[in-house]
């Protein structure tokens, strides 16, 4: 029988997805015996014409990382979606929009004006910035077009599965082929991962106060982080409340908060909302009841960029989408 | 040109605003109001949720501070809603938007005013981007 194809690709992201395949280490072994990678720009030199070449639907599963930041990226998914059987959004930037998400927050020009002509490093006295289509002597010139909002993959194509994370862990890509290959997934939609919140599963879960009360935020490189204590009973930021477990505490171990790249858990419709909810419960909680208005603006202006914070991952993801302008 | 009406919604308390006073609004030409037990229902979610489906305006109604049916829930709202102002701002909406009011049963002319009031502001704000 043949193997079954898998495409790899990448759209607005940072490689790290790509790496994390890597990082498969000797179990890639077993996933290149399984399947025939059909298509993977990063790794193996197939074009694009090589995947229109395919009968649609013969891919058995695409995964995708990246969100969707220009024109290219957005062809590229149309075609692996009609090429493929399964559209797996691998890593939270496919998922939520993630870091290229927080692009949101500014428009294509004032991204423009700020990358090619403002940054110091930068020299354009003409004031060049990306055009679709340039003349020049011997003909037309074409650039994919830059969009104004970045978008999730499944704003863009339907998904059938989601690996979550900033990259997905080994183990769960690993659960996930397995999964596929033995025709044992779950419901269509599903994110591949726990469905528990980080906490549950957190190495400091132990020393995590029965009511965690927050009397002041302190940003992490305005202490010295205790190697074993809660983060929240720190005072520091940490989304583990808010956020889907299966990450194996990468972070935490590092003696870092969680940031949230896993997303919330099922049933949550909007990730930063729920962050900022959990941390605004908490500050002055002990205190609450003998607070003036006063005292409780100065603690919670103490969260420094709420939106960047609680929607660092999620951004597009989120109700909100993008910056009003 | 007709004069801009701005949508807004009220999320009211179950026990702070009585429902003769209210019925009266809901007549008003969109005012929205949604009645949950308590203030700190008001997920931070709904409100955005509001605005992202095209309010002009989110209001907030909850007992006055130490008057909470549920003891302490109007203290959470009172810090979710002044981190959500923060974090509105930085979303291009202005965080006047979004007001929060303490009323108690007792006052009986409060609550339509300020939901009067609030409407006005939103009105010379404009229509939401």
């Amino acid at each position: 029988m043949a193997k079954p194809k898998v495409a790899f690709y990448w759209c607005a992201s940072c490689g790290g997805c790509e790496e994390t395949v890597v990082d498969l280490a000797e179990d890639i072994l077993i996933v290149a015996d399984a399947v025939d990678i059909v298509f993977w720009p990063v790794a193996l030199d197939f074009k694009k014409k090589d995947v229109a070449a395919l009968s649609d639907g013969s891919i058995a599963v695409s995964f995708i990382n990246g969100a969707i930041r220009t024109g290219e990226h957005e062809e590229m998914v149309k075609l692996l979606r009609r090429k493929s059987g399964l559209v797996v959004a691998f890593g939270s930037c496919a998922h939520m929009g993630g870091i290229p998400g927080l692009g949101n927050f500014w428009t294509r020009d004032a991204i423009f004006q700020r990358v090619y002509k403002e940054v110091p490093t930068v020299e354009n006295p003409e004031g060049i910035t990306p055009q679709v289509k340039t003349q020049v002597e011997v003909g037309e010139l074409t650039l994919p077009e830059f969009y104004d909002t970045v978008k999730t993959l499944d704003q863009t194509i339907p998904v059938d599965y989601y690996l979550p994370g900033c990259p997905p862990p080994p183990d769960l890509i690993m659960q996930a082929v397995n999964a596929i290959l033995k025709g044992e997934l779950p419901e269509k939609g599903a994110v591949l991962a726990p469905d528990k919140a980080l906490c549950d599963t957190c190495p400091r879960a132990e020393t995590k106060p029965e009511k965690i009360s927050i009397k002041e935020i302190k940003r992490p490189h305005e202490v010295e982080l205790d190697l074993e204590k809660c983060f929240l009973a720190q005072g520091v930021i940490c989304l583990g409340p808010a956020t889907r477990s299966g990450c194996g505490e990468r972070c935490i171990r590092a003696n870092m908060p969680c940031r949230g790249c896993f997303g919330p858990t099922s049933g949550v419709e909007d990730h930063g909302a729920k962050g900022l909810s959990m941390i605004a419960s908490l500050l002055g909680l002990e205190e609450e009841e003998r607070m003036t208005e006063e005292d409780v603006k100065k603690l919670v202006d103490g969260v420094v960029d709420p939106a960047g914070t609680f929607y660092r991952f999620s951004l597009p993801a989120s109700l909100l989408r993008r910056k009003r302008v | 040109m007709n004069e801009f009406e701005p949508k807004v919604v009220v999320f009211r308390c179950n026990w702070c605003s009585r429902d003769g006073e209210t019925s009266k609004m809901e007549s008003a030409a969109n005012t929205k109001l949604i009645r949950t037990m308590c203030s700190s229902r008001v997920d931070p979610s709904f409100v955005l949720k509001a605005f992202a489906s095209g309010a002009d305006g989110v209001m907030i109604m909850g007992c006055h501070p130490g008057d909470c049916h549920y003891l302490s829930g109007n203290y959470k709202t009172m810090r979710r809603v002044m981190l959500l102002k923060n974090m509105l701002s930085q979303f291009g909406i202005e965080p006047e938007r979004l007001k929060l009011e303490w009323v108690a049963p007792s006052e009986e002319t409060k609550f339509p005013e300020v939901v009067g009031n609030f409407t006005s502001k939103v009105k010379e704000l404009g229509p939401i981007r």
